[in-house]
């Protein structure tokens, strides 16, 4: 008995199997997306009647190449173009200029991607801050988790004692303050 | 034993084949559908859709725009019934375009649907509704998917046999399914004096070319019976329009028995070119009614409604040339007519045959009076003048039928659960496929205009028992897509509708997805209410009357904190989306508001009306999740007794001066 309830099982299991691969078969047919390959969200949207987000600003600026291809290499261009809102601080080419030789260049090998990340992400913070929302002392809690302290003297807005804002642009999605000065956190230092 | 054993194994052997075979096959009686039917419905994650499916919502007032063929449900847009997801009747400014003769009405039915045409073709401009309870037709603007236009119809009761289209979008019909007395005399009367005093009435409404704004030219006095369906002709009967209508034994009790009596009701071919000749020349009468028209302002975003008074009606009994009647087997339904304009279709839901009726036939017949007498002085066209031919035992229980410009009608089958391809020339049946359960319409792309697109057949079906997981005593109505690009029609996917789908419409997206708007520009709001900027924010109190000018932009309002207001105020809070951004609405919600909440669209202005009921502090925050700080986008609003001194003070980011709400006593 136990052998007709074996044969009954492999019975079974051979209808299955026979089964399964007409399914796998029709599996096959199915285009189905290769989601690896989807790079990128919204900065891929194809709007050119909305008002600009930030990446979009900075792209379309001519002093912030170092900047959006920092962004690009240190994967925050979709982050950017997101709902947000932010305040960025986007130093100039002049800017990163600045630092000492050869620092841009090492940041962007893909070594120091982690690096470059947290610089950028430094410079960037949730929320839209006005320029009557700065006061002296306030301390502003940047992405990357560190702080940057304010400075407000004569209606002039300074960073960490040392970048200064030379001026401001709305987006969409936040607010862009230019500044002379790459904000360095402190674990960088 | 061994031969048990022997007789065992070929049991099995059986038994394997039987259920390898059972278990593999493609198709069996419930399911129907075959390997790759996933394949084709499949839309991968960021693609588009290839068509759009605007489905009738019914009984939920609304309409629904499904992708094609994914099934997957894009907006649910609000017309005839409120909607406190979008605001949509309760803010003021959407208010006006629920207006009726009545007064304010929530609710409506919304069964069937048409899309703009130009020469025959689906021109993408706007979809038209008919609400079949509160007779009236909307339309609404494809550019915004927004219900533009609400325009109420005297002498009207039921509108169902609308809001078809000519084949320039000249006119919307709409036909009475209730023949009820006119509305210019008195309606108090016995019921069972029908035959009498009830009338049927037909409205063509038009619609400007470069606006769409709907205007009723006139309307048709017939016969008291129930009007049911409608289409346009095309091309060569492009003059012309087939109603379909019931109960010619104008009964007014036990419709079920008493208007099933005669062998044959009608099909009543319109020549509406004749009718605006008899306007044109003055042969109307100017009739006294009552009727709203509500428009919707892109600009003010605002609805504006207005009462109209007078309505040109044309007597079809005395104008003796407008209409005919074609006999049609058993309460005809579905009517009708085929892309080259030739065949009339109509499907008597108890009749055990569709009648195809020849346009150029017709035209023969009328011409040598062909008649085999008249219905209250409208002639009636002897059946087989008028016939092309039958198609003989299609199924049962015919109800509507759509063409692919193939030279195929496609015919729902009610009773038996079917739909039926046939060939209109020799009127055989090509191909039958069940449906999960008892549809009612159908549709394919451009299924009634001059050039279908002839992909996807949907079914919309009235019963779902076992074809979704049970959610108690109702389940959602289900709509089937088939493949209709072979010979045999192929079912591929199931997807549940809103509400109860009736008619419905499809065209490839390209037709309408460019045009799409993005937000509305802030430096064309003309709303009387608007904040263009937070500079422009304020509070005005005029006696017990207080404007709330706000704004909202990622990630707060402005003001936020708001003091002064007084026990027996009616506070109106006039919210400006300031964002300019593609799909960044801003919801607004206030604690005890006795509506709903507001959903501005970015550069959109909208006001709630808010009246509190108790003295106390109450918040309001946005609803729509919009950025990082959504959850931070919030402020106060306190109110103070009637008879307090607390001053009127707003602010956003600074705290509010001192504010004593000490009760002043006389």
């Amino acid at each position: 008995m136990k052998y007709i309830t074996n044969l009954l099982y492999t019975t079974f299991f051979l209808a299955l199997f026979s089964c399964n691969q007409s399914a796998g078969s029709d599996s096959a047919r199915v285009e189905s997306p290769d989601t690896t390959k989807l790079a990128g969200g919204q900065e891929n949207v194809q709007d050119n009647d909305s008002e600009k987000d930030v990446v979009k600003i900075a792209v379309s600026s001519k002093d912030h190449t170092t900047l959006v291809t920092a962004l690009q290499k240190a994967d925050l261009v979709t982050a950017l173009s997101n709902a947000g809102p932010f305040t960025v601080f986007a130093p100039t080419n002049e800017a990163f200029a600045k630092l000492p030789a050869g620092t841009i260049d090492e940041l962007m090998k893909d070594a120091k991607k982690e690096d470059l990340r947290n610089i950028l992400q430094y410079h960037v913070t949730l929320g839209v801050l006005k320029p009557e929302s700065f006061s002296d002392g306030q301390k502003l809690g940047m992405v990357n988790g560190d702080n940057v302290t304010v400075q407000v003297k004569e209606g002039k807005i300074t960073l960490n004692n040392s970048v200064h804002v030379i001026t401001s642009i709305p987006a969409s999605n936040g607010i862009i303050y230019i500044v002379d000065g790459v904000l360095l956190p402190p674990a960088a230092k | 034993m061994k031969n048990f054993k022997s007789k065992l194994m070929v049991a099995i052997g059986i038994c394997a084949l039987a259920f390898g075979f059972q278990s593999c096959k493609p198709k069996n009686a419930g399911n129907a559908v075959s390997g790759d039917a996933a394949a084709k419905a499949y839309v991968a994650p960021g693609k588009y859709d290839g068509f759009y499916n605007f489905v009738s919502g019914g009984f939920s007032g609304q309409m629904s725009v499904y992708g094609l063929p994914s099934g997957r449900l894009l907006r649910v847009i609000p017309v005839f019934s409120v909607d406190p997801e979008k605001g949509y009747g309760f803010s003021e400014e959407t208010k006006p375009m629920l207006n009726t003769s009545h007064g304010f009405v929530p609710w409506d039915d919304l069964h069937h649907e048409d899309l703009s045409q130009t020469n025959g073709v689906i021109d993408g401009r706007w979809i038209f509704a008919n609400a079949n309870n509160t007779p009236r037709v909307a339309r609404v603007d494809l550019k915004t998917f927004h219900t533009a236009e609400i325009i109420e119809l005297p002498n009207s009761a039921g509108n169902h046999s609308s809001p078809f289209i000519t084949e320039n979008t000249e006119y919307v019909v709409a036909g009475t399914r209730f023949s009820v007395p006119p509305d210019n005399v008195n309606g108090d009367v016995p019921i069972n004096s029908y035959k009498k005093n009830f009338k049927g009435t037909i409205s063509f409404i038009s619609v400007d070319k470069t606006t769409g704004a709907m205007s009723i030219a006139f309307q048709l006095r017939c016969p008291g019976v129930n009007f049911d369906l409608s289409h346009s002709g095309k091309l060569k009967s492009g003059g012309w329009f087939f109603f379909s209508c019931y109960n010619t034994e104008q009964a007014n009790t036990l419709l079920e028995v008493n208007a099933s009596q005669r062998d044959k009701d009608f099909i009543m071919a319109v020549n509406w070119k004749k009718a605006e000749e008899y306007v044109k020349a003055g042969k109307g009468e100017k009739q006294t009614v009552k009727y709203v028209h509500n428009v919707f302002n892109e600009k003010t975003h605002s609805a504006t409604s207005e009462t109209k008074t007078e309505v040109i009606v044309l007597d079809t009994k005395t104008l003796k040339d407008i209409c005919y009647f074609i006999p049609c087997p058993k309460s005809p339904h579905g009517c009708d007519v085929d892309p080259t304009g030739e065949y009339i279709v109509g499907s008597g839901k108890l009749a055990a045959l569709i009648p195809v009726f020849s346009f150029t036939k017709l035209m023969t017949a009328i011409s040598n009076k062909d008649y085999i007498g008249d219905y209250e002085g409208i002639p009636v066209v002897k059946y087989e003048s008028a016939l092309y031919g039958e198609v003989k035992k299609p199924g049962l229980g015919p109800l509507h039928t759509e063409f692919d410009g193939k030279g195929n009608g496609y015919t729902t089958m009610f009773v038996s659960s079917e739909v039926v391809k046939w060939n209109i020339k020799d009127l055989k049946v090509v191909d039958r496929q069940p449906t999960f359960y008892s549809p009612g319409h159908l549709c394919i792309p451009g299924g009634d205009t001059r050039s279908p697109d002839p992909k996807y057949m949907i079914v919309y079906n009235k019963i779902t028992k076992d074809r979704y997981l049970p959610t108690g005593p109702e389940l959602a109505q289900s709509a089937q897509i088939f493949d209709i690009t072979g010979e045999k029609m192929q079912l591929i996917l199931d997807f549940p509708t809103i509400g109860e789908p009736h008619y419905a419409q499809a065209v490839a997206s390209d037709v309408i997805r460019n045009s799409s708007v993005k937000f509305y520009k802030l430096e064309e709001n003309t709303n009387p209410f608007v904040s263009k900027g937070e500079s422009e924010t304020k509070v005005v109190r005029k006696g017990n009357r207080v404007d709330i000018y706000l704004t909202a932009i990622r990630s707060h309002f402005s003001p936020d904190n708001i003091e002064g207001i007084k026990m027996g105020d009616e506070v109106y809070w006039h919210v400006t989306n300031l964002e300019q951004d593609w799909d960044v609405p801003h919801g607004f919600a206030i604690k005890g508001a006795l509506t709903g909440e507001l959903l501005i669209m970015p550069g959109e202005t909208q006001t709630l009306k808010w009246s509190p009921e108790k003295p106390g502090m109450y918040p309001f925050y946005c609803t729509d999740f919009c950025s990082a700080l959504h959850q931070e986008m919030s402020g106060y609003v306190r109110v103070s007794p009637k008879e307090s001194k607390t001053a009127l003070l707003f602010s956003t980011g600074k705290n509010l001066a001192p504010n004593d709400s000490t009760i002043v006593k006389n």
